[in-house]
This record gives C-alpha cells, structure tokens and sequence, in this order.
C-alpha cells in the first residue's frame, strides 16, 4: 500500500502515517446477546468495495477520523472527522 | 592506452586518479568510470559468470548487465561502467576462488554442462540424506555474488526523502527532455530523474536530478535511488522516458569477452576516448550495430567483416575464443579472426516502468517488439520508451543457437543457456511464467533487459507459436539494481531516555530496553537494591510511565465507560488503580487514575502501553463523541518513586507538606513544590514498601535525583533498578501487564475480580467478562513458591499428570523473605491457597504452592504505615 489518504486536518499524506483499524463497526446499545457479542467483536463484513472505516494520522495530527475507501482500489472517496455528540 | 582526444570525450585529462585493483595502483582519469579506467589499464576479464564461472567482460557499458560487477569499498556487485571513478577508490573482483584469471570453479563450465542443466540442485544432491550438510555447505559457498563485508555494513548510511513534483519525468534523453519543456512551459514543477551523469544538464524552467527510478507503486510514488539517499517521488503526472534496451544475439559463444553490445562500442570510443579491440565484426539485425562503424574507425580499429543481418541472410554464427576472450567468429563457415565481436539484436522500448504502473504489455508483429498500451490516467510514454523511433528489426534472426558448438547464452546474469530453455519446455513448463521461475531467466541483476525478449523468441519457437501467444512475465519493481539498505532506510533503533539517563549511568546503572526505553537494570547489586527498599530508603526514575490529562465535563463519564471501575464516586485528591480492558474482555493496560478536581483526572500507564493507551482514549472519544480533552504529557513530565520505611521523613525534608499519615494518607495526590520543583506528588506503592511517586517537569530530572540523594543520604537512601523493582513488585504479587498476562487475559481470571464492577450500566467488555463468569474460568493466575527453593524458568511448564497445564509468568529469588517466588497460570481447580504444582525446571520436575496472598504484607500495613 503506497497511496495517499487525505487527513481531514492535514490534507493528503502517505498512507504509511496512518493506522487503520478497520471497519466502522456498530456497538450493542445494551445487554447484547452472545450471538451479537461475537458478531461484534469477531465478524466483519470484509467487503470488495467501498467500506467505511476508522482511521488515525498517528505520525501526523494524531486525529482520528472515518473514511469511505474502495478496498479494489485504495480510492478513498471521503473523510469525516465524527462530530461530538 | 588512450586515443587522442574525441568529440565529446568525457575525461579530464588534467586530473588523473589513483585507485587500487586488487591491491595493485591503477590510474585513471576524471570522468571515467571504474570499468572505462580499468579497460583503460588493459583490464578485459571483469568477473567471472554466475555459474559456469566463465570469464566475462564489458558487455552494455550502461549499467544493464552482470559483467562489470565488482566489490568497490567493501560494497558488493557495484556495476563500475556507470560508477564514477573517485580517487583512492578499493576496488575487488569477485565470484573466484583463487585468481580472476584462474578461477578454480570454472571446471563447472569444463564438466558441469551436462551435469548441471537447469534445476539440477533441486534433483541431484538431495541423496543420500545424510551428507546434505555437506552439499550444503559447499553450495552456499558458491552461490550468490559477490560477499558483503560483516564488519563495515554498518559505515554506510542510508536516508529517505519524500519529495513532491507535479510532472516526474524518468529519463533525461531527448524526448524526456522535450515532455519536461512542454509541461514546464504550461507552468508545472517538472522534476526529470537520470541516472547518466552524462546527461543532467539541467533544463530550461526544470530541475534534473541525479538518479535512478527503481520502479512505480501505487498512487504515483516513485522511489528514486539516488546513491545513499532513496527519494520518494510523488507526482501527479508521470512521465516514463526511460528510452529502449540494446538486445543481445544469440548465438554461440555469445558471451566471450570482446563481444559487446554497440553501446559499449560508443561509449568506449565517445567518452572515454578508448579503443574497444584491434580488429572487430559486426552483426547487426537493426541501425545500431551499423552506427558503431564510425565510431570504431574513429578508434582505428580495423573492421573485419560488417553483417547487417536485414540485407544478408546468415545461417549459422558461433564466436570462439581462447581463455575465454573472442578470437574468431564463424559465419556459414567463414572463420573471421577478430578480437572484438558488435553485437545488435535490435531495441526493445523500456516498458517495465509503464507495466509497474499498470499498464499492458502488447506484441508489435511489425516491428518485433513488445509496447505497453492502456497506460493508466496521469502516466505518460515519450520516446523510445513508447515506441518511437524503432525500426522493423529481423526478429528471427537473433536466435543462432541450434547451429553451432559450444554454450549459447539466452541469459548472462543467471548462466541460463538455450538448452537450459528448451529442457524446461521438454520438462512440461509450459507457460512463461512457470519456465521463468524453473530456469531464472530474467531473475538475475539486469531484471530481464537482455534476457526477457530472447527467452520469449526462443520459448514461441519453440512451441512454434509467436511472441504475442507466449506473452511477457509479470514486470516488478525493482527495475534497477538496488542496495538493500537504500529500502531498509537508516537503521533506526529508537531510543528513549528518560531526563535522569545520564545521571544514572554515573551512578553505575547498568542500563536495558525495555521496549523502546533505555532503563536502569540495576546500579550494579539487584538483591542489596531490594534490601534497601525494605529497611531504609529507595528511589527509582519511572519518568517512563506514561501520563495522561483527561478534562472536560464528560471525563467522569469517559474514565466510567473505559475502565471497569468506578470513578464516579472517586473524591478530589483521591487515587485508584484501574485496569484498561478491549470490549472482548482482555487486559490492554494497567495505570493509576488520580482525581486531581471536579473535572480533571491524571492517569498513568504502563512504560510500553502509552502509545497504545493514548490512541484507545482517542479512538473511544472519537466514537462516543464526549466533552473530553486528551492531552498526552508522557514526555513533558519526569517521575520518581521513593520507597521505603524512611520515605515519610524525606519527604518530610522536601517538602512544606504535612506528610503525617493522617494529612497525607495511602492512595492520596497532593500538589507541591518538591525543592522548589513544581510536583504532583501521588502516595501509592508498586514496590509494597511505603512510597510516594513524584512527577515533576522533565528538565529538573537529574536535579530532583540529586537532591534526593543528598536530602536522604543519612537515611540510607539508594537508587534501584529495574531488576529489584521486579523481586519487589512480585513478593506483593502485583501483575506486570505483558508479561503475567497476555493477550488472551482478563481481569477476573488474572484474579483481580474485585476491579470489575459488573453491577455498573456498561464499560468496555463488561459484556465478554460476563460471559467469563458464565462459561467459568478456564485458567487463574495465581502466586506460587518452589519448596525445593529452585527458581524457574519464566514461561516455564506446570506440569499436571504428565503433561502441559499450566505457565509460569514470573520467578525470582526474594532475598528479604528467603523464598523462591512466583506466579503462574493454572487450572481453576488448582487456585488454592497451598495446593500442589508440579513445576518443570531444567528437566526435572519441582514441587511448589500456590499462594492466593501477596508473599510479602499481605495486608498492605506498609503501604498504609
């Protein structure tokens, strides 16, 4: 992987500033089910295509942000740094 | 010998260098090359071949091929025709044993054909079993090229630049440099790369760099090798120029010294005003062989014999030679004697790059050669490169081989003969890409330049197909040779130190890494640095624990979903031990939270965990979206813990603070000036002994220890290491995250349930240590002692009923309690206080107890005192 991912803070960086740590994923809101609490913890949906996923410039802005990437082709077409609640 | 000065010759006569060969002086000229000065001296033998360790001279004179590889400064397989020669320069030729001109491995060319075809390692001496070790032995010290020198690796450094262009034109030749003329002129920042110094004249309106693209990657990044330094080229346009690659015929004997490629020819003659042979034939199937002729007349070279292969069909050509240098070609018959034989297969356009870069590779039947199509958006072929320029050559005709006598080389780098190629197709390797890696046809140093082409050509004959069926191999990167330490980079080991580094190593510290730290192991008396903790007065630097802020209106509410714990109820000035956990239950990290007001906590973690832990608050905040501010202060402040009975009086000394144990009690953080030192003072104990935990600003480090040193010295103060720390921390059974649990670990069967208060609404894997409980514990970490007072192994086995079922974490010899101590990860049924192990040590088995209680104060009345 050599591609260049645009940091919402610091515009496009080499990719190997980053981490990546996989699809966004949806926590359980209560008492989950085993089933739900395996699905969530170990089951992904490992998608061809565009998937959502967490970022952080960890050698940069150290911001942790979501990005829409083409997994075929490394094309990120978005970024979005998740809004406070 | 040189000729008179040539059009366009390259030396400085002026300055003439001295290097050595060998050991012997040799002299050469400003503006040679190390191969062009050599030649200059009558040097004609280079190195010997790969396998048949055949003699081998200049072949290309630009860098494509094996046979001008030599050691230079210790630096292996440098190919001197285009390394500028430097004065003083060592210069070795490898790949012999005994002499360059008596190798006494050639006999595998004498004997070895028949005996060593293609892949013969992988069916001969695999029998009998037992004398692999010896086959092995003399195998690995034959193959390879070339030796890397062990003891001066490390002298030469290597470095990495990212760099930016909006065009990166790769190849400084004439049409290169008309694209960079054109993009500069619409205003872009053109950036061209040449590896030939002879052409970086810099342009109008852009910048030519010194260089050699080694391939291109995904997102437009080109690695440039630029000697010690790899740049890492981004551009929004590329633009490949690399020109086309001379081919060689094949025929046999095509590998003698003195046959060559017409480059060579002109750069001998042009540039280094050389004559390439006394007598010379030419055998040319397009333009370039035939345009050596004035060259080699200008050298007064006497031309013997000029083939053009277009005009004249030739049904048989085979070079002979004696001691390994040409001496004779035969064309139908007609001997020729010469000694230097030009050789022209025609050009094929450089288009690994485009193919790196992803583009396709098609067959031109017209003209013979191979020409990337459906170059990707923002990649551009000018030139050669594209095509341009090349005329119809006479494809068929550069295959010679089922003629004549003697070894016909399809390729020079990896000694694969055209009998080599026709036995892997006879073995059933029918596709390209399968015979390449069976016979290691373009394997070698040149990547397929001379070799690629004429493997294709021989393999479609073969089959009695065509190139376009038989297709090319996949092109990668590199596509020029490089130093392994250009891609490694500097080699960089980070270290950290801590402010107190220098003061320790003064004191006698021995130092270790612990991850990426450089931390005290001991002052030299591990057990006697203990024994002081216990009776008097310790003091070690923890500034590597690493430190966090968390403020803002939601920290309470942050610090509650994060750790297991509560915090909610944690008062002002209050401190509590908290152990970060992943949502499926397992131990990341352990640390201590502090309460410093309302909304203000300060948190500390393990030395190694700071990193991570900093990112996991980060990510958490990201994903909840709370009112909390994260500021890392790890390397802004230092720390020091004291410990011991007679902590109380020096902070006492220290301090205007009322350190009775009343005003300033176990688990309390207080905010003062520790000698004028502007501190947060944190009253907990990791080492069991009464103790306070200092963090200062790091630039008073060294001062803070000094003072301590001098403050206590009545008191029997002592710096300790590492080591004692750990026979401390493990007579009161405290965990080392890391190193008693792993990645599997949680913090009920790391018997700590006590931590996890499952009662609240949520934290992060309260719900995977709920299922803990209700699946029940596999496993629980417990405290043992050896009866026999042997200590284990760390990582040791607990043995049960003859096989594996437990580990050892830790084991030391604890001085102060006269006991062999430890804790180990055991069966649930075995978690007893007092029950039987079966310890494993050095292959017998010791008897030990479990101990469910810290082994020193279990009740934490020196903590508290």
């Amino acid at each position: 992987m050599s591609f260049l991912l645009p940091c919402p803070n610091c515009g496009p960086r080499p990719v190997d500033e980053f981490t990546c740590t996989g699809e966004v994923t949806v926590r359980p809101q209560s008492s989950p089910t085993f089933r739900e609490l395996t699905d969530y913890l170990y089951f992904r949906r490992n998608a061809a295509g565009v998937q959502r996923e967490w970022w952080c410039h960890r050698l940069g802005c150290e911001a942790w942000f979501q990005a829409e990437r083409d997994t075929r082709t490394n094309e990120v077409l978005s970024t979005e740094v998740p809004a406070e609640k | 010998m040189r000729l008179p000065p040539q059009p366009g010759e390259r030396l400085d006569r002026g300055r003439e260098l001295e290097f050595t060969f060998h050991g012997a002086e040799v002299r050469g000229f400003e503006g040679d090359s190390i191969a062009s000065a050599l030649f200059g001296e009558g040097q004609r033998v280079f190195s010997r071949s790969f396998k048949y360790h055949r003699p081998r001279g200049l072949l290309c004179c630009q860098g494509t091929c094996p046979n001008c590889m030599l050691a230079v400064d210790s630096i292996p397989n440098v190919r001197t025709c285009v390394t500028p020669l430097t004065e003083g320069a060592r210069v070795e030729a490898q790949n012999f044993r005994g002499s360059l001109d008596h190798d006494l491995l050639a006999v595998t060319d004498k004997i070895g054909g028949p005996f060593t075809p293609v892949g013969f390692y992988y069916r001969t001496m695999i029998r009998p079993r037992r004398f692999w070790p010896l086959y092995e032995k003399f195998l690995r010290s034959v193959a390879g090229l070339g030796k890397i020198d062990k003891h001066r690796g490390r002298e030469r450094r290597y470095d990495v630049e990212h760099r930016r262009a909006e065009v990166l034109v790769i190849g400084a030749g004439a049409s290169g440099r008309e694209a960079a003329r054109r993009h500069a002129a619409e205003g872009r920042h053109v950036v061209v790369v040449e590896a030939d110094p002879a052409r970086l004249d810099a342009g109008e309106g852009f910048e030519v760099i010194s260089g050699t693209a080694i391939g291109i990657y995904e997102g437009g990044l080109v690695p440039v090798d630029a000697g010690t330094v790899l740049y890492r080229y981004r551009a929004e346009r590329i633009v490949v120029a690399a020109g086309a690659v001379e081919q060689p015929l094949v025929f046999p004997g095509n590998d003698l010294v003195g046959v060559v490629l017409p480059e060579a020819v002109r750069r001998l003659v042009g540039r280094w005003s050389l004559r390439p042979g006394a007598r010379a034939v030419v055998i040319s199937a397009d333009d370039g062989g035939l345009d050596t002729v004035g060259f080699l007349e200008r050298a007064g070279t006497e031309l013997a014999e000029v083939v053009d292969l277009r005009e004249r069909r030739v049904r048989e050509i085979a070079a002979k030679g004696k001691g390994g240098r040409v001496e004779a070609v035969s064309l139908d018959g007609k001997q020729i004697a010469c000694d230097l034989l030009v050789m022209s297969g025609g050009r094929q356009p450089a288009y690994a790059l485009l193919a790196h870069a992803g583009a396709k590779v098609n067959y031109d039947h017209n003209r013979g050669i191979f020409l990337a199509a459906e170059l990707p958006s923002g990649v551009e072929a000018v030139g050669a490169a594209a095509g341009d320029g090349i005329s119809a050559g006479i494809p068929a005709a550069t295959y010679n081989g089922a003629s004549g006598k003697g070894k016909c080389f399809v390729c020079v780098c990896e000694d694969v003969t055209d009998k080599d190629v026709k036995r892997a197709i006879a073995e059933g390797f029918d596709s390209i890409e399968l015979a390449k890696r069976y016979t290691t046809v373009t394997m070698g140093p040149c990547q397929g330049k001379l070799c690629h082409v004429p493997s294709i050509r021989l393999y479609a004959r073969e089959n009695e197909t065509d190139e376009a069926t038989i297709g090319t191999t996949t092109a990668r990167p590199p596509w020029q040779p490089v130093e392994l330490g250009l891609l490694a980079g500097r080699p960089h080991e980070p270290a950290q130190r801590t402010s107190i580094h220098h003061r320790h190593k003064e004191l006698g510290a021995k130092m270790m890494w612990t991850g990426t730290w450089r931390r005290p192991h001991s002052y030299g008396d591990p057990a006697g640095e203990a024994k002081n903790t216990h009776d008097a007065l310790g003091v070690i630097d923890v500034s590597t624990l690493g430190k966090l802020l968390v403020s803002g209106p939601d920290a309470v509410a942050f610090l509650e979903r994060l750790y297991p714990n509560r915090f909610a109820d944690l008062k002002t000035g209050r401190i509590r031990y908290g152990v970060l956990n992943s949502d499926a239950g397992r131990i990341m990290d352990d640390g201590t939270i502090a309460r410093l007001a309302e909304d203000d906590f300060y948190v500390t973690t393990t030395s190694t965990g700071a990193g991570a832990v900093v990112e996991w608050f980060e990510w958490w905040n990201a994903v909840w979206g709370m009112d909390v501010e994260i500021v890392n202060v790890t390397g802004a402040l230092a720390a020091v813990n004291v410990a011991g009975p007679n902590a109380r009086e020096l902070m006492a000394r220290l301090t205007d603070l009322d350190v009775s144990s009343e005003a300033f009690t176990y688990l309390d953080a207080k905010h003062a000036h520790v000698t004028g030192v502007p501190s947060l003072i944190l009253r907990i104990g990791f080492v069991g002994e009464l103790g306070y935990e200092i963090h200062f600003p790091s630039p008073y480090g060294e001062h803070l220890l000094d003072e301590i040193l001098e403050h206590g010295a009545d008191l029997g103060v002592r710096p300790f290491g590492l080591e004692p720390q750990r026979i401390l921390r493990l007579e009161k059974m405290h965990i080392l995250v890391g190193q008693d649990t792993d990645s599997e670990s949680n913090v009920l069967e790391a018997s700590m349930p006590w931590i996890a208060k499952l009662d609240k609404d949520d934290f992060v894997g309260k719900w995977s240590l709920e299922h803990v409980l209700e699946r029940g514990f596999r496993e629980q970490l417990v405290g043992f002692e050896t009866e026999s007072g042997v200590v284990p192994d760390e990582g040791g086995q607990i043995v049960i009923g003859g096989r594996p079922g437990g580990r050892v974490t830790s084991a030391r010899w604890s001085d102060h309690l006269g006991r062999a101590i430890g804790m180990a990860w055991v069966p649930p049924d075995l978690a007893e206080e007092d029950a039987e192990l079966a310890v494993k040590v050095n292959g017998s088995v010791e008897k030990a107890r479990v101990r469910l209680r810290p082994f020193f104060d279990p009740d934490g009345e020196h903590l508290r005192m």
